[in-house]
């Protein structure tokens, strides 16, 4: 058995773990991994999400168990401080030695620190360690500002994070623009204006000098005698690889940095080698996470004996979201190696801005820019590095699709075998499609855990589906999204299924159509569909759906649940209010007004909400089906009833909508809302249907939806009445209803439709499919067989039974914790 | 927290030295989960009716630490019972109490038995 030590448990030295434990044969190697920091291997790349919520745990490369399970001897908060060549051991800071066989140096880079007078004050961080981090995080309560020097990859991302922190924020940098190393001056300057507009401060062209401040940090004094206030300092400005264990050995190091290797990663002894941000190859050291997994695989080749490929350098094109724009810089993005003809195209009226760097016969791709746009990058790096002839007209590449057709040879499906579809772990297209081809693998899922594609940034994603749909479509193959494991059909599928055989339960669905014991995923999914078709009561199948329809509430932290009545149109009676009040101060709930203006009544325990609503029943109120998968509100503004711009009605025709629809349910939530006039005051072009009047009529628009991923609703149909309005929301919904994929919303059902709004246009509006009188009668259905749920409920005592805490005590559950704040009660935090 | 958690021990079947009568079969949902007091402990039972079997296991969700588990939805993964927890879907085995589907401990599980339409959980103390 060969003894492997590696020093450094950083991303590249798990990733060496990692897949030297894939690769080799069960017995070959122990290995044992030294790393200096407290906790196991994460991922640095995204530490900036750190400060949007992300915690440790999160960022892990593999929890600690992946190390026992995979024979991994891991001892971290352990650092090595001495390496001794011709015992063959190391020693490490708690004065133990190790053997090793071959040791592997992953020992990273430290963030370089400029000598500059006063770094040592307080307030001054580096950006590399979870532990910066939280001393960041701790000291940023205290202040109000903080600076960063460094404008480039990282510096940006610690940019970022002050603002998270809700700082004001200032960006230092030494050269005359951002982010020197993969943009040019144009390029820079468009991320420059839209940092600014995030309120981000940019310092070009400033050498720092100073640091002032008595003992921590008030301020910074620059070469051209200007200053600047700050109350906190966070450097990252480079890294300085972490070489003086191999310097102390006595192996070469560069001059500029790092452990010397030759193309297979050795040092000057063949029992050790170098990877990462540690070693230098030909003077240089790399800073990305892509070549130092290349490495780490070809050392796991040389210890396995498979082929290895030599590393002779590596492309260090890169793609990222920075503080929300895009950036991409890839081949020769100065178009200065090879002499070459740039193609740009800017605007900087919408932030973009796009640089392709053309040979002189204007035969290939040598490189190229982009940000605020990057959607290009993928095929474009794909171009570059597989010298792919470029399209007659180039420019296309970069202006996009301007024939309303997909630009010409720019598709997976003139890549080349050779071509690396996922870099950070080096799989080409040739190894995917042969996994579709010869072995079988038809999702997205089996390729990630066959081959890792995508599980590294995860930007290959769009390509890697792509590869997928194009590469099963040659083998005249169809994707098919079957639900999951116990059901080989897609949703439209079973919807069917039910419809044509008159199915009602999901044990009947699953013993005909289905295999095993359902899931969490198929259970919610089949009681949509059962909904949708038959509109039964649903807590008669109760335990097939998820939580929230269980007990027809929205569950909380703690268990308790929220209430939540229906309020039309958002429209409200003193009379209802007081109601409202009254049981909110009986029951002691907290109460808040939401979004889609209505009013949620928070805390209830189970057994109380059978109570409460009895009492909302009786004064009026019905279930709002905040708790659903369903129609939740229709939003109004107050409209031509009162405001002096309305033009029409929008809040008797909100509730006649809310009124219409309540009850239905869907693949996914269904927002609408009503505006009276043009100025828009419901908002209703972010919602799956919202309507707003014009002199003539209505205005209805489609598939929008707010949340994390906003999207315009865009516009169907203009200036109809209100019945032809309600005709074609009808049809729209219930063609929704029929073809989309489980909890997939309005807005993302339209991206992926064939046609996009055309062809919806096409099919509600001209029904050019043939089915919109069936359509509105499987509306008129639903509406026909509409009934409270919590009605229902509240009237049938073995319906109502179900809702308690314990089945053999009437006890409510004892660990139920309340803390106060602003006078109502709140639950007391979660572990 | 933590020593909530350390309440709650995987029964061993050899072992057990007290069976609870926890309630009537038809306080159970079918296929299904409802939540029994036994001491200070919450003991979430499953009527697992599609595969005529019974399981019991932790009301706590040791993710967050909430008493929820009763409420989750069951079914398999391959032939493996399990629960998802309502909060965040955590899957549990409802045979060994492993946590099948991501970074969080394993729950302890209890035998089950049902005599003359009561259901009975068993413990080791």
């Amino acid at each position: 058995m060969t003894k492997i030590v590696v020093i450094g448990n950083g991303m590249v030295g798990y990733k060496f773990c990692e897949k030297l434990r894939a690769q080799a044969t069960e017995g070959d190697f122990e290995i044992t991994v030294f790393g200096e920091e407290p906790w196991p291997a994460y991922d640095r790349v995204h530490l900036s999400a750190y400060f949007s919520g992300s915690t440790a745990d999160d960022l892990m490369m593999a929890p600690r168990s992946w190390y026992d399970e995979n024979n991994v001897d891991l001892h971290t908060n352990e650092m090595i401080v001495k390496i001794d060549r011709d015992a063959k051991k190391i020693i490490s800071h708690t004065g133990h030695d190790y053997a090793y066989d071959k040791l592997i140096l992953a020992t990273g880079s430290a963030a370089f620190v400029p000598p500059i007078d006063g770094v040592d004050k307080k307030g001054v961080f580096v950006y590399r360690t979870l532990e910066d981090l939280d001393a960041i995080i701790d000291y940023s309560k205290k202040v109000k500002s903080a600076a960063v020097i460094g404008g480039g990859l990282l510096g940006l991302e610690a940019a970022k994070a002050v603002i998270d922190m809700g700082l004001d924020a200032h960006v230092i940098e030494f050269a005359p623009r951002l982010m020197p190393r993969q943009l040019d001056t144009a390029g820079s300057a468009t991320l420059q204006a839209k940092l600014e507009a995030l309120g981000i401060k940019i310092h070009l062209s400033k050498n720092t000098k100073k640091i002032t401040g008595n003992g921590k940090i008030t301020g910074m004094s620059f070469a051209d005698n200007t200053n600047l206030n700050t109350e906190m300092l966070i450097i990252s400005a480079g890294i300085k690889p972490r070489d003086e264990l191999a310097k102390d050995a006595g192996l070469t190091t560069a001059p500029r940095g790092g452990i010397v290797v030759n193309e297979f990663l050795q040092t000057d002894d063949t029992d050790i080698y170098a990877i990462g941000e540690a070693a230098s190859y030909q003077n240089m050291v790399y800073g990305l996470v892509a070549p130092g997994y290349e490495m780490a695989t070809q050392v796991v080749n040389q210890l396995v004996n498979t082929e290895v490929k030599p590393f002779m350098g590596f492309d260090m094109s890169t793609k990222l979201k920075l503080i929300g724009v895009d950036v991409g810089s890839f081949g020769d993005p100065f178009g200065e190696i090879e002499p070459s003809k740039p193609i740009v195209y800017e605007n900087k009226n919408s932030g973009i801005y796009k640089r392709i760097n053309v040979s002189m016969d204007g035969k290939r791709l040598l490189g190229g820019i982009l940000v605020g746009d990057a959607s290009a990058y993928n095929i474009l790096l794909q171009m570059t590095q597989n010298n792919m002839p470029l399209p007659p007209e180039p420019e296309d590449l970069i202006l996009g699709a301007r024939g309303g057709k997909e630009a010409a040879g720019a598709g997976v499906e003139s890549l080349p075998e050779e071509a690396q579809v996922c870099s950070c772990e080096n799989v080409t297209k040739g190894a995917i499609c042969s996994l579709i081809e010869n072995d079988g693998v038809t999702k997205v899922d089996e390729i990630k855990s066959c081959t890792k594609a995508g599980t590294g940034c995860g930007g290959c994603m769009p390509m890697v589906n792509d590869l997928l749909k194009h590469q099963l479509k040659s083998m005249g193959k169809t994707v098919k999204n079957v639900i999951c494991e116990h059901f080989d059909y897609s949703r439209q599928e079973l919807l069917d299924i039910v419809k044509v055989k008159g199915i009602k339960s999901y044990n009947e669905l699953l013993d005909q159509f289905g295999q095993g014991d359902g899931c969490e995923v198929c259970k919610p999914a089949v009681a949509s569909i059962l909904a949708s078709t038959w509109n039964e009561l649903i807590t008669k199948q109760d335990t097939i759906q998820d939580t929230n329809d269980r007990y027809l509430a929205n569950i909380q932290k703690g268990g308790t649940y929220s209430v939540v009545p229906r309020i039309p149109g958002g429209e409200i009676t003193p009379e209802k209010l007081i109601v409202l009040g009254d049981v909110a101060k009986r029951y002691n709930l907290y109460t808040k007004i939401t979004g889609g203006q209505r009013i949620d009544l928070f805390g209830a325990r189970v057994d109380q909400l059978p109570d409460i609503w009895e009492e909302l029943i009786e004064a009026g109120f019905e279930s709002g089906h905040a708790y659903g998968k369903s129609l939740r509100t229709i939003k109004s503004c107050v409209g031509s009833t009162w405001c002096r711009y309305g033009v029409q009605d929008s809040v008797s025709f909100a509730i006649e909508v809310e009124e219409r629809y309540r009850g239905l349910r869907s693949p996914h939530k269904l927002k609408g809302a009503v505006s009276g006039c043009i100025r828009e005051c419901a908002e209703a072009q972010s919602k799956d249907f919202g309507i707003i009047a014009t002199e003539k009529g209505w205005n209805l628009y489609i598939c929008g939806n707010g949340g994390s991923k906003p999207q315009h609703a865009q516009l169907l149909i203009n200036d109809v009445d209100r019945e032809t309005c309600l005709k074609y929301i009808d049809r729209f919904l219930m063609f929704y209803i029929r073809t989309a994929e489980p909890l997939t919303r309005t807005a993302t059902w339209l991206n992926k439709l064939e046609g996009g709004m055309d062809y919806v246009r096409d099919v509600v509006v001209n029904d050019s499919l043939g089915i919109g009188e069936e359509l509105e009668k499987e509306m008129a259905f639903m509406i026909d067989t509409y009934a409270c749920e919590w009605k229902e409920v509240v009237n049938n005592p073995e319906l109502r039974a179900k809702f308690k805490h314990f089945v053999n005590a009437d006890e409510e559950d004892p660990n139920l914790k309340w803390q106060e704040m602003r006078g109502q009660k709140i639950p007391a935090s979660w572990g | 927290m933590i020593p909530e958690l350390e309440k709650y021990k995987t029964a061993d079947t050899s072992n057990i030295n007290n069976w609870f009568k926890a309630a009537p079969v038809t306080a159970f949902p079918e296929n299904g989960g409802a939540c029994v007091k036994y001491k200070e402990l919450q003991i979430a039972i499953f009527n697992f009716t599609r595969r005529n079997e019974w399981y019991a296991c932790q009301n706590l969700c040791p993710h967050k630490m909430q008493m929820i588990l009763s409420r989750g939805m069951i079914g398999s993964v391959e032939d493996e019972p399990k629960v998802a927890c309502p909060f965040h879907k955590k899957n549990f085995s409802l045979k060994t109490g492993k946590n099948i589907n991501g970074d969080t401990c394993d729950i302890a599980v209890y035998p089950v038995k049902v005599e003359e339409g009561y259901v009975y959980v068993g413990f080791e103390e």
